[in-house]
Order: C-alpha cells, then structure tokens, then sequence
C-alpha cells in the first residue's frame, strides 16, 4: 500500500540528490512534486497544502546541519512531519466498563460489519473479553444476516431482534443482556448513513445517547477522495467521535485520507483493516504507517507479528540445536508452518523495507512452499532427522514420492545445508550477538 | 427546455435532487473563487484549482482544464471572470462528451440479443448489490423478465440480500450455497434464464481489491463460462465505482478492464458527495463511458447517465 506515494517522492527527492544544501530554490521544485504526490495520493488539499510549508520552513530552517545529504533530510523531514500529522503515537481503545459499549459509525460501504467482526475477534483473542455483536442495521437487506453469519464463524454471540425496526431499542435491549449475561464488551454495528441525511443522523445521535458509549469509532473506507474529511467533520460534529477506523488499506496504492482526517478533526485513527480474513485487523501506528508511506518498511510490525506466532520454548530448543548442529528437517518443517501462520507472504514480505515497490506487481503464492514440503513429507523419519543419510537412490525415492525431480531434491538439501551453516554462525556469534525469534 | 425532452420530469428531479450538494458546493466555492474579481487572473485559476481538486477531479485533468480555459482566454481575450461559470460548463462538458459518443438509452429500449447478460464488478463496498437491485427493478418496470445470478459466495449473507432484492423486484435468483464457485454460480444463472426466456440476466460478483491478482483471475473465469452458455455474453461488463472514491478509482478502473474489458461504469452514492468530479476525470482518461448512476437508496435513485444534462445539472443556476 501507499506505493504510488512513497515512489513519487522518490522520485521527488531525487532532485535534490547531489545538491550541496537546501535552499528556497532547489527546494521548492521538490515541494511541488511532493505537493502533486499527496494530492494524488488523495490527501486533503488544503492538508497538503499545509504540510508543504511546514516542511519547507523545516527544511530551510535546518540548513546549517550539514552532516546529512539535503535528500536524507528532507525524508526525514517529511517523516517525521507524517508521523506528527497522523498523531504522533498511537491510542488504544477504551474497554473500561460493565460492559464496555462501542458504537460503530460510517457511510454505506466503508465497512462496518466486517470491522466489527474482526474487532470482536480482536477483544476475544488478544484482550481476553467477551465481547457481544450488536445487529442495529435494520435497513439495508441481509445486515442482520451477514453480522450473524460472522459471529457464527468466530463463535461471538450476536443480539439481534427479528421483526424490530428502532435501533434504539435494539441497542438498549443488547445493552441489558449484555449486563445481566455477563459480557464484557457490547459492539454495536449500525446501518451505513450519509452526513447529509438528517433522519439518520438524528438516529445515530439518539443511540448515542440511550448507551453513552465509551468508544465511538468512526469506519471510513480507505479510497475515498477529498470528501473524506468533510464526512468526518459532519460525522464528528454529531457523534463527537472518539477514534478513526481505516478500512481497505490492503489493497489501496494510496491512502491520503489517512494523512487528512486527524489533522482535520482531531481524533486518533485506532486500526486498521488489512485484508478480508476475521484476523486482518492492525491497531494503527502513525510512525509506522510514515514508514511504510516513504518506502522504510515495516519492521517492527512484522516483528511484533513474528513474536506473536513464534512459540519462545520451540525457539529456544531451537538455537540450542543450530549450535550443536542438529538442525534438521523436523525443524525446517515447523520453522515453514510458523511462517505460514504469520500470514499472507505477500503481506509479510511487503514489511521489509524497499521490498514493498519491489512486490507491487508480484503476487505471492502462497503455496511457494507445497514443493518443499512435499519433498520433506517423502523422507523418512531418519533422514528427516539425519539428512546425510540421503543418497543417491534414496533421492530417487524421495523424488518419486513427492512428484518432484532429483534435481529439486538437490536443490532443496544444498538449500538446507547453506541454511544451517548460515544459522549455525548467527546463533553460535561469529556474526554478532544476534537473539532469535 | 428543449434539451430535456429526452429526460422527462420525474427523471429529472431525482438527477436535481440527489446532486443538489455536489452542485451547491462547486457552486459555492466558485461563486468564493471569482467574487471580487473583475478578470481571470492567477489568483482565479488557483482558486479554481482549489475547486476542481477537492472535488476529486484529480490533478491531471485539473491541469488540463486549466490549460484549456488559460488558452481560451488568451485567444478571446475574454477577461470578465463572471462568465467563468459558463467557460468552465463549456470545458467540462467537452471533456465528457469527446470520448465518445454513446446515446442514450433506456431500460424499456429493445435489446440486442435475449438474454441480455450483464456481469457486475468492483471492489468492496462499491454498492455493487443495491446496484443490481435497482437495475432489475427498472428492467422488470420495462416489462423484461429478469434474472440475477448470486455469484457473490464469499461475503456473509451477500447472496440473502440479493435474494430480497429479487423479492422486491420480482427477479429470479440462482444461488447455490456459500463458497460455491462463483464461475458455477455464473453458469447456471445463464443457462437458466436462457432455458427459461428471460431477456436480461445480471451476475452479482463478490467485491475485491483489484491488486489481488488471483481474484482478479476469478473474474476473468467467470466471464469465460458465461461466454460457453452465450456465446456473446457478457454483452455488458458493468464496473461500480463508489462516487466518494477520490483518484484510487482510475486504478480500478484500469485493473478490473484488464480482468474483464468493462465495458461500462455505474457511479454510485452521488447523492451524498461533495464530488461527481470523479466522473468527469474518469470520463476524460478512459474511454468507458458512464451508464448509470445512483442517487439514493431507494429502488428508483437509479438513471440512465447523460453527459450532457449531468453537466447542466452541475451548473444549473
């Protein structure tokens, strides 16, 4: 994501490559380019506009620092003023309360239901709360249904009144269960509306009032142009929302409306959507996301993500194994399946820094590793644990039983063999001290 | 007006009605952009700028309208910025109208061939259903038997909410359950509505992101399975853009005609917006041509889209 942006200030940025020192007038063809990437990158025009001075008068202001290139100053200029205008750190949502209610808020199609999905997911799995799904849309055909449908998949209760058309009451009601059942957190997904549509408006409101939620998040679909910080103005002049959701950001090469809403209207974007699976749901980190919009990467999230799946105990046998020299293709298979589970390769791939430009045509298979595996699976237990054993007529073997070639199986052990070497002289620190995991 | 007899009344005040906003705010700021001014100076064209811009235009179709309306003031030394409302209707509607020149046409109209297949795409959230809805409505209004094809399988309950568009528009739904192959879903749709005489079929698809290559192949097998059934079909491969999308909506355009050769664009929630600028800079750099728009939710904010009254309704004064 962000591509289109991060390669046009590249490119931008280039233009100063070479240069001695910033001045007003090698600056100031870079700030247009910079100026004409955010506008289409979708960022609000006069955010834009905005941000260009600020960075110029930074930029200007620090010419006497000469220890760095005018080009590497300006990216870090333009992070850090990224970074500050998407709200310098991150906000976490607030669950405090019995039960903790929180209403979601958008237009149509920004996609609220799938969010409060994966947000229930979210409370269950990594706070350890009962959460209770709220069916409030009552107009658009099949709501009701699909919120259910989704509860079902993540075994989240779902409220919902068949044949009851006032929201209001819904929530009320939901509100109630939840106390005297005992759930922790009440999410309350409402119909898509528009800010101009004053009946729906006045709906919203009411809710508000009847639960007094303690989190108001307002859900807006990551593509929407200019309009985007006028909807959420209007959204937060009725609602007084308490934080910004963003969805679609898997998809999108660009994103502006990010950049634009908080500047705007003063509230925090708290998550994030990444993708069209339950668990695809990032809280959102404003240094991070000025990261991956200038081409840095995302290491830390993917670090964070890796510690999330990789079992400490497994790791630590682990290493331990690497220094003896034991690593075999028992090891190799869990350490394929632990990669696996940290997500789309895609994804992961596209968080190491200068690959995301590198990737943005290239589709990951997810499959990539069916071929190795196969060829593991066709080994028996005592190769797998001892691969010197395999010969020349056991790879024959090996080769047939995996539908693969002799060739492929060579390749994969000349793999391995590199592999430990390798892994053996980062765990045993002739490269340093280096921690796993 | 004689320009509207081919938009009769009630068509019209709904077109009025639902872009009233986007036309009061162009309005706004232009009538903020020109006020005090007595000729088109650099100040002008910033501000118009400024209006074209946050309309979602897009920067390089603003600079080309600019361009043009500097090159026309400079040839007919037209100085008076009053008259700017009226330059810039004359760019705009230009821009709309030299791609090319489709007529208008009308749900009731006769169609090329029965059943008339159209296959619906675009990517999450897009209104792509409500779409689909109000078009077999106005179908079935014109008297032509209708089926829709539930090929959206993946998003929870999204072949229930065809199934109640079906029910109010007295449409046919085939469906089978979800996480059916959508292609399978395709292919039964058609070769049922041809079994059965039906003069329009519309295949709902699940919405996706148009850089997710492998779902993006999934359309291109569905539209190859229609084709074993009819082999003409999809006569039409209708792309839904979300009229709030801001210049990401180019790039859908772009990737979802390499999948499927869109052959037209419905522009939705134009009720709502601040824009419709996205349709004039899609119209300048693809040479698709709008179809419908929609303009509200209820079963009747759907139109036949026309340049040029679309353009007199955004500067009607």
């Amino acid at each position: 994501m962000f591509e289109s942006l991060s390669e046009r200030l590249e490119r931008s940025f280039k233009i100063l490559k070479g240069e001695g020192k910033i001045t007003e007038i090698n600056v100031a063809e870079t700030l247009k380019d910079v100026r004409k990437a955010l506008l289409d990158a979708d960022v609000n025009f006069k955010t834009a506009k905005t941000f260009t001075e600020t960075v110029k008068e930074k930029a200007l202001g620090q010419q006497v620092l000469t220890a760095l290139k005018p080009n590497q100053l300006m990216v870090k200029i333009v992070h850090d003023e990224l970074a500050a205008l998407m709200g310098g750190s991150s906000v976490d949502i607030n669950l405090k309360g019995s039960p903790a209610v929180v209403l979601m808020s958008g237009l149509q199609g920004s996609g609220k239901t799938t969010f409060s999905g994966k947000l229930a997911n979210f409370i269950k799995t990594k706070r350890g709360k009962r959460p209770l799904l709220v069916a409030c849309d009552v107009y658009r055909p099949a709501a009701i249904e699909q919120l259910r449908v989704l509860g079902e998949q993540l075994a989240i209760p779902v409220y919902a009144e068949e044949g009851n058309n006032n929201p209001v009451k819904i929530a009320e009601n939901a509100v109630k269960h939840a106390k005297q059942q005992g759930f922790d957190v009440v999410i309350v997904d409402t119909a898509g509306r528009l800010a101009v549509d004053e009946v729906m408006m006045t709906e919203i409101a009411a809710i508000k009032k009847a639960l007094s939620p303690q989190e108001i998040l307002f859900v807006v679909d990551s593509m929407t142009g200019q309009d985007a910080v006028n909807t959420a103005r209007e959204f937060n002049e009725r609602l007084d929302f308490d934080g910004v959701v963003l969805t679609k950001l898997d998809g999108d090469t660009r994103g502006g409306a990010a950049l634009s809403i908080r500047s705007v209207v003063n509230k925090p974007i708290k998550f994030v959507g990444t993708g069209e699976k339950m668990d695809a749901l990032d809280v959102f980190h404003p240094e991070r996301m000025a990261d991956r919009i200038l081409g840095m990467g995302d290491i830390v999230s993917l670090v964070e993500r890796a510690q999330e799946q990789f079992d400490e105990e497994e790791a630590r046998r682990l290493s331990k194994k690497i220094a003896k020299n034991q690593f075999d293709f028992n090891d190799f298979v869990s350490q394929i399946q632990q990669v696996k589970k940290m997500g789309n390769l895609k994804d992961l791939a596209s968080m190491i820094p200068g690959m995301g430009k590198a990737l943005k045509d290239v589709e990951i298979d997810n499959d990539a590793f069916k071929g190795v595996e196969a060829i593991i699976a066709s080994m028996t237990p005592a190769e797998r644990s001892n691969p010197a054993l395999i010969n020349g007529s056991r790879k024959q073997r090996i080769a047939k039983g995996s539908g693969t070639t002799v060739v492929e199986v060579n390749r994969l052990l000349k793999q391995f063999d590199q592999m430990s070497k390798m892994m053996r002289m980062a765990t045993t620190g002739k490269f340093g001290k280096k921690r796993r995991g | 007006m004689g320009l509207f007899n081919l938009f009769n009344k009630e068509k019209k005040e709904v077109l009025d009605q639902g872009l009233s906003k986007t036309k009061e705010s162009v309005f706004s700021k232009l009538t903020r952009a020109v006020a005090g001014k007595s000729k088109i100076d650099d100040e002008v064209l910033d501000n118009l700028e400024e209006v074209l811009i946050t309309s979602d235009v897009g920067v390089e179709t603003t600079l080309r309208i600019i361009e043009r309306i500097q090159k026309r003031v400079s040839r007919d030394k037209y100085l008076n910025a009053d008259e700017l409302n009226s330059i810039l209707r004359d760019e705009i509607s230009e821009l709309l109208l030299e791609n090319n020149s489709s007529t208008t046409s009308d749900f009731s109209d006769p169609l090329q061939e029965t059943p008339y297949v159209i296959m619906v795409v675009g990517v999450n959230g897009v209104g792509k259903t409500t779409t689909i809805g109000k078009l077999a409505h106005q179908f079935s209004k014109a008297g032509k038997k209708v089926f829709l094809g539930a090929a959206d399988t993946f998003r929870a309950a999204a072949v229930e909410q065809l199934v109640v568009w079906g029910e109010r528009t007295q449409a046919n739904v085939i469906k089978q359950k979800m996480g059916a192959d959508p292609a399978s879903v395709a292919y039964d749709t058609v070769s049922s509505a041809k079994a059965n005489g039906a003069d329009v079929v519309i295949i709902d698809t699940a919405g996706r992101l148009h850089n997710k290559v492998n779902l993006m192949n999934e359309l291109t097998k569905i539209k190859n399975v229609i084709q074993k059934v009819v082999p003409n079909a999809p006569h039409e491969v209708l792309l839904v853009l979300d009229g709030s999308t801001g210049q990401n909506a180019f790039e859908q355009a772009k990737q979802f005609t390499k999948a499927t050769d869109v052959s037209a664009l419905a522009i939705t929630k134009l009720d709502g917006t601040a824009k419709g600028g996205v349709v004039i800079g899609i119209s300048d750099q693809f040479k698709i041509p709008v179809k419908y728009i929609g303009l509200g939710e209820g079963m009747d904010h759907l139109q036949v889209f026309d340049r040029k009254n679309f353009v007199n309704s955004l500067f009607e004064q």
